[in-house]
Formats: structure tokens, sequence, C-alpha cells
């Protein structure tokens, strides 16, 4: 349809994930142009993209899509942490305000034909009472009443109205895994950034990453093929928080799960990390995600799997613990024995 | 009798025993030859006229310490026993304990043991998506259960050709005991037996708890709903349901052996839907372990748990209350009940699902009897 030209509009360009989006965009051939849009001008290099200083809470954003004759909207600007927003308020007043604003200018562009959103797994909510994997037509066991979890409900639920009043737009969400990356920050990034990893006590989360790679190339994956629907982006496997942690190589300390939201917020306002009250139920009960819809029906193929993926973010931190692995080589590199290692377990590295 | 001699013994005449005001002379002869005596008197007298005479403390002061001045060379100068041993001799001795308890080759033992450690403390193992660590699993929790299975319950294992060698199936079993033991227990044995992992799908209450959800999901369990169980079966796993649930193993003891409503029988659809058997297990023995003879129903309700179990031991003798009794164990796999013939749609259809479930507990319900009919004593 659009190899002509196409018109792809980006919200949220600002923050690192939506620039580089935007940026990998504008170097596709069968995109005309990439406008970016967000309140604050981008910190880092756009490239071709071409940036509109507009709000997408206010109905400037309507004119910017008309004027520019866009047919293909990426919005990206859903945010996670309220630190770099500004305050939980204006984080939720962007996220869900922006994207009603951003929808009902969607609404009314007659030229518009692909919408795809990043949304994110958070949506399934973390509960004892979960099933193992969630699938797409999966609901969270228990509705989120607060946070970015709630924000990311109501953005999901206004982007399904909007596909029910313009089915002649090909929606496509994507429920993107946590996206973990070197130069990712995002809650759980800055909490695994922590030099002491505080951990609930007696629980063991199942952790699900998303390379930033990844991400962006399942965004490019999306708004080119033409398959409407939701689908759960994620890495290959899973890792258990206690396991995440001991390859970062840095000490926790186990807290009963009240002391953990406490201690949370305290960071908060200490500004050391951007550790966000609901996500003591995530580290406790962890999440994961069927992508076999990712694979059959949207065709896209992630290229780190969720180890590898961490193995990508830990590289560049620097260990502030593993004492006990480096005094367990000295005593192995003590002993006289060349197959130390048996042959039948090499497989696990 | 004139001319008796009277031939003394002992003491030769002087009074020999302690008087009370003199000690005998076998104590007199033990005695060192000082001034004990005198110096005992001073000390009364000090103790009784303080006042007037203010010098026979500083004179009985300085007699006082005299005497661990005589002793101390005897006793301090004996050397510490670990100062002596250099760290050589040590690591010969530990290096010949190790070979004595271990072989000979237990170099290579504690290099794989190491590079086991090393691999764990790294983070370089692989957990499957419910969170079964298998390596821990068989390392640990089987190597632990294991002799409580053999020695402790002594468990009888029967039917075990009727779990496939591969390939989804679903066991399903009593529930009983209080404690979910039994199903530790069938665990351990089914992977001794055919070297298959049961796993095990458990109540939300077990993941909601502290360390106990955390190794439930590191030894293979999951969830019990119907997107876990089908997703196991689907996945060719040897799947355990306990369908009683907690009215199972929190009935009194005097409805042992009663089976308790098979819930919505959801586990039958499930196994339907996905076209796997269904291998009815009857365990004997577990009901024994804790005799739950009383229940407070408010605390319950107060922790938010099904029941506070009471049983003969527990709490009257404390943690010694928790030991089992030594119930001996059957278990009997019975034959497996078919479910890929049906129809497309009959996971769906109440009636057939309701039949399965009746059919399913009767066998078991059956065979419960049985075996406690073969069986000897509760202990035997």
């Amino acid at each position: 349809m659009g190899s002509v030209g196409r018109v792809v509009l980006v919200t949220g360009v600002s923050r690192d994930l939506g620039r580089k989006f935007a940026r990998a965009a504008a170097a596709d051939p069968a995109v005309a142009r990439v406008i970016g849009v967000d309140a604050v001008p981008p910190r880092g290099d756009i490239g071709d993209v071409s940036f509109v200083r507009a709000d997408i809470r206010n109905p400037v954003i309507a004119k910017v899509i008309v004027k520019e004759d866009v047919d293909t909207v990426v919005h990206m600007s859903v945010i996670s942490t309220p630190g770099s927003a500004g305050g939980r308020n204006t984080m939720k007043e962007l996220n869900v305000i922006g994207t009603m604003q951003l929808l009902a200018a969607c609404q009314k562009a007659p030229g518009l034909q692909t919408l795809v959103v990043k949304s994110t797994t958070t949506v399934y909510g973390a509960s004892s009472r979960d099933p193992a994997m969630f699938t797409e037509d999966l609901e969270p066991r228990r509705a989120p009443r607060s946070g970015y979890a709630k924000d990311v409900a109501e953005i999901e639920g206004y982007v399904r109205g909007f596909a029910r009043r313009r089915p002649d737009v090909r929606v496509t969400l994507l429920r993107a895994a946590n996206v973990i990356g070197p130069s990712v920050t995002s809650p759980l990034t800055s909490y695994f950034r922590l030099p002491v990893i505080p951990t609930v006590l007696g629980h063991d989360a199942r952790l699900q990453f998303l390379h930033e790679h990844d991400l962006l190339a399942a965004l490019q994956h999306a708004t080119h093929t033409d398959i409407a629907g939701t689908f759960n982006v994620a890495g290959d496997g899973l890792l258990m928080l206690s396991q995440a942690v001991r390859r970062l190589q840095r000490p926790t300390v186990s807290l009963p799960s009240f002391a953990v939201g406490n201690v949370g917020s305290v960071l908060r306002s200490a500004r050391v990390a951007d550790f966000s009250p609901e996500q003591t139920a995530f580290l406790t009960y962890g999440r994961g995600v069927d992508t076999t819809r990712m694979r059959s029906h949207l065709g896209f193929e992630p290229r780190y799997t969720t180890a590898s993926a961490f193995a990508d973010f830990a590289a560049p931190l620097a260990t502030t613990g593993g004492r006990t692995d480096r005094a367990l080589a000295r005593l192995a590199s003590r002993l006289p024995d060349p197959d130390a290692v048996p042959v039948g377990r090499s497989e696990h590295g | 009798m004139a001319d008796a001699e009277i031939i003394p013994i002992g003491t030769r005449g002087r009074p020999g025993r302690a008087t009370g005001t003199q000690p005998s002379s076998a104590a007199r002869s033990l005695a060192p030859k000082s001034t004990t005596r005198p110096a005992a008197k001073d000390a009364p007298k000090a103790a009784v006229k303080p006042k007037p005479k203010p010098k026979p403390k500083p004179k009985a002061a300085p007699a006082e310490p005299e005497q661990p001045v005589e002793r101390t060379p005897v006793t301090t100068d004996v050397p510490t026993p670990s100062g002596g041993i250099p760290a050589s001799e040590w690591l010969a001795a530990i290096q010949g304990a190790a070979a004595e308890v271990f072989g000979a080759d237990w170099e290579p033992q504690l290099a794989r043991f190491l590079a086991f450690l090393r691999r764990r403390v790294a983070g370089d193992y692989r957990i499957d998506e419910y969170g079964f660590d298998q390596e821990i699993t068989e390392r640990f929790l089987m190597a632990a259960l294991r002799p409580i299975a053999q020695k402790w319950f002594r468990i009888e294992v029967r039917g075990i050709e009727n779990i496939p060698a591969d390939g989804g199936a679903l066991v399903v079993s009593n529930h009983s005991g209080t404690v979910p033991v039994d199903g530790l227990m069938t665990m351990v044995s089914i992977h001794d037996e055919i070297g298959r992992f049961l796993r095990p799908l458990g109540a939300d209450l077990v993941f909601r708890l502290p360390f106990v959800g955390a190794m439930a999901r590191r030894s293979g369990a999951t969830l019990a709903c119907t997107e876990d169980a089908e997703r196991m079966l689907s996945g060719g796993e040897l799947v355990g349901v306990w369908p009683e649930g907690f009215k199972g193993i929190g009935k009194p003891y005097a409805e042992r052996y009663k089976l308790q409503r098979f819930g919505r029988g959801g586990f039958v659809s499930a196994a339907v839907r996905t076209g796997v058997p269904i291998i009815p297990l009857s365990v004997v023995g577990a009901e024994e372990i804790y005799p739950l003879v009383g229940n407070v129903p408010s605390l319950a309700r107060l922790l938010g748990v099904p029941y506070i179990p009471i049983t003969p031991f527990f709490p009257l003798l404390g943690p010694l209350g928790l030991v089992p009794l030594p119930s001996k164990w059957l278990l009997e796999f019975g034959e497996p009940i078919r479910t890929d013939e049906f129809d497309a749609g009959a996971a769906d259809d109440p009636m057939l699902v309701f039949n399965v479930t009746d059919q399913v507990r009767e066998t078991i319900q059956q065979t419960l009897y049985t075996l406690l009919m073969k069986r000897q004593s509760v202990f035997r």
C-alpha cells in the first residue's frame, strides 16, 4: 500500500526508544517521511525525522495528522517511569489523556491506514492466581487499580474502542515484555542497577525480557506487515529473579513483601531508582507470556532470548558481589584436574 | 577367751573417724603441712571485728593472693592443641579423610561438585516456563525425599506400567494426610520408578505462601487452572492432580479413605481437550501420617488458610508433633482411561465430563477399599 512513500507519525520521540524507532523508520526506503512528535525536543540525534513539537494532550495533534497526510501512527508515548515524566499525575495524564487525544485525532483522519501501539505485558498483572503463561486473550486475574498497569489497561481499552469505530484502520497492539538493554531506563532496569538488590523474602519471580533491538524490530515489522491484532512480544525462555541477580553478580537483601514496598518508595523519593510500588507484586510472583501468536500470526522472530537479552544488559554493569563465585573459582583452580567439567553437563552454558 | 589377743583394725586405737571438730587421720595425712588452719582462723577474726582493727584485713588480703601465685606456673604453661599443627598437616589430613570417604577419585568428584556449585552461584542453569528447575529437583528435593519414601513410609508401588513412558498423561489421585505429603511421595516414587517428573497442579494458596510457593515452582508445580493444565498436557508432560483439594487433605480422621467431591471436573475437560489418558492413582497410608482430630476454624479464617490442624501430637508435642507417623504406604496406578476417542466438542459437554469424573472417582474409591483389605495393618 504504502510503497510509494508512507508517512509515519511517531509519538514519544523525546525518549530513547521512541527516538531510535523514529530513526530506524526514517532509514527505511518504503517510508517517505517520518514525523516525530513530543512535548519536549528529543535529546539525541534524530536524523531524517522531522520533529514537530506538539503535546499529544491537546488537539493540535489532529492538525498535524491531517496536514502531513499521515497514514501510519506509531504510538510509543506510554511512559512507565513517573520520575522522568515529572510525577505520577503528569505521567498518568500523558499516558491516558494523551492516548485519548491521539486516538480522537486519528479517528478524524481519513487517510489513516495503520495504527501501531506499543503496550506492555504489565496489563496482565502479577498475582499468585496467574497461569504460568498468559496468552493474548487472557485477562488479568486482578484488575489493576493504580499505577502504570492501570494506565496501560485504560489505553488498551481506548485502542480497542478506536478499532471498533474505525474498522478500516489496521490496529496492531504489541504487548512487549519488560524491555531491557544497556541504554534502557525503566523501573526494572533501575532496579537491577541498584548495588544491592532488594528481593521479596521467600518468593522467586519468573521474569521474561525483550531486548530493545527486538522491540524496535517488532515495531518495524508491525508497521510493514498487514496484520492486525494483539500480540505478546517477548524473548524466548524465562529467568528466575534469583538467577538473574546471580548472573549480575550483585548481592541481594531479602525483605518481607511489605518492607520491599517501603524500600521502593524510599529509593524513589531519594531518586536512586524509579522503583514503582506496583512492581512489588511483579517481583513477588513474576509473569510469563506466551509468544506463539507472535511467531505464527505476526511472523516476528526475536533475535535475543530472555537470557541473552539479560546478558547484554548485564555486560556493562560492574559487579558488586560475586565473592562466593570467586572463592569457588580459586578453590576449583587448586584442584589439579583438567576434566573438571564433565562432558554431559557442558550444554548448560 | 582370756588369752585372746585383741587385734586393732584400722586406726590402731586412735580415734579414726572425723568427729566434727577434727579431720580424720587419713585426711590429716593428705593435707599439706602449710598454715591452712591459722589462715582459716584469721579470716573469721577479720570478719568478726573489722571496725576496731582495720589492719587485719590488709594483712589477710596479701596472704590470700600468695597462694594463687604459687600455683599459677603449674597450670598455664600447657600449649593449645590447635596452634601447633601446621597447615600442611591439616591439608594432608583432609586429603586423607576425603580419600577415605569418597574413594580414590575424590578430586574429580569434588571438582565436579564445585563446578555444579559455581554454575548455581553464577545463575548458569535453565528453568522451564513454569519455573521448573530440574537440576535442583533431582539433586536435592528427590534426594531428600527418597529416604523418607523408602525407609519411613516403605512405599510400595503397583501398576507403574500404566503410566506411559512418554507423552502427556494426567495422574488423578486421592488426597489425604493434613499436609500434602502424598503429592511429594508420588513425585519421588514416579521419578524413581520410570524416571519421569510428575508435574503437580497446586492450589493458589501454595503459590501465595512464601518459601512454599517458590519451592513448588522450582520442583515443577504450577497453578491448578485450565490454562496451565492444558498447556502442560499438550506439552507432553506427566501432570498430577488432586481434585479433592483441601477438602481431601483437611478431612477429619474419622472420614479417612472416603473420597470427597472431585471439584468441578476441570481436570477431565483438560484431559479430554488435549486427548491424554487419565491414570487413576489410589494412595493408601497417607491418611494415617497426621490423624486430623480437630480444627480451629476461627484461627484458620483469621490466617486465611483452609484449616488449622490438630492431631494427637500437634500442637501438643510442639515440633515433635510434626514428625509424621510411619504408616505403610501403597500406591496403585489403575488402568488408564482413554480420552482421545471422544468427539471434538466432548470437553464442553458437561454430562460427559461429569460421567468421566464419576468413573475416575469410583475407580479410585474401589481400589482404595481393595488395598485396605489387603493391608495387614496401618504400620506394616
